[in-house]
């Protein structure tokens, strides 16, 4: 019996890994989700437009770059998943949750800087998502950059 | 000096263009952080310290083409872009690039 699980010693810790990442993957993600929901509404006021010109009736003193970003990592599990997924094409759910979650983290981080520098409005964002190389799992830094229009009040 | 990624400069007129200002930076992770995420990665979610990096790395290439465009002379650098590329594992090139112009309050 010992012998068995002793030869397939490999597979027991990848099983084991996998159900980790499921477990605490899982729980994080929902974390995350409902920690986007509370500082999306708190971050209202700031406005961000993908917009190149000044929208009409603004009339901006200044402006500054301002940007926000992330590095997420997939989990095991996820990673996984999409594993089987390669092999007979569709959606991968798991990684359209984590690139979701990552895009708006990084606009809101965006809209905080832009807060932080004293404007409400942020014209010309946009969006860039990079693969970040080395590491099992991947990984992906997704940036969000604009301009912070200043008005005078 | 005024940094945009739009083409005009918001509240000021464009007087001369200078030509292009970039500034670029290559940044390699540390070993104990990749270790560290090298646990993240079993749980997935943020791995902070390459955020930082990233974050650091970036504002170091702005602040090269800032200082590239001052020397061209230069009060302002329009229509930013950046550029990142990974060169090996666990190394970046981060660029950042932009027309250097000098604007008037219009």
């Amino acid at each position: 019996m010992l012998d068995f699980f002793l030869q397939t010693a490999n597979l027991w810790l990848l099983l084991a890994l996998v159900s980790v990442g499921y477990v605490v993957g899982r729980s994080l993600e929902k974390r995350h989700y409902a920690s986007l929901r509370v500082r999306e509404r708190e971050l209202l006021d700031v406005v961000a437009l993908s917009t190149r010109y000044v929208p009409p009736g603004v009339a901006p003193s200044g402006a500054t770059l301002v940007s926000g970003s992330v590095v997420v990592s997939s989990d095991y599990f996820k990673t996984f998943v999409a594993g089987f997924r390669n092999l007979f094409g569709g959606p991968m759910r798991g990684y359209e949750t984590l690139l979701e979650r990552a895009r708006r983290e990084a606009l809101l981080r965006l809209k905080l800087r832009a807060r932080e520098a004293g404007a409400r409005l942020v014209i010309g964002v946009r969006f860039h998502t990079t693969r970040v190389a080395g590491s099992s799992t991947p990984s992906v830094e997704v940036m969000a950059f604009g301009t912070a229009l200043f008005t005078p009040a | 000096m005024l940094v945009s990624n739009l083409e005009t400069a918001p509240g000021h007129r464009v007087v001369a263009h200078l030509g292009i200002a970039q500034g670029s930076t290559v940044r390699a992770k540390h070993v104990g952080r990749d270790f560290m995420s090298g646990l993240k990665n079993i749980v997935g979610g943020e791995l902070k310290a390459y955020t930082e990096l990233m974050q650091e790395a970036r504002e170091q290439a702005v602040e090269r083409m800032v200082a590239e465009a001052r020397s061209m002379g230069a009060n302002a650098v329009l229509n930013v872009r950046f550029v990142t590329t990974s060169i090996t594992m666990g190394a970046a090139e981060i660029l950042a690039y932009g027309s250097a112009v000098t604007i008037e309050p219009a």
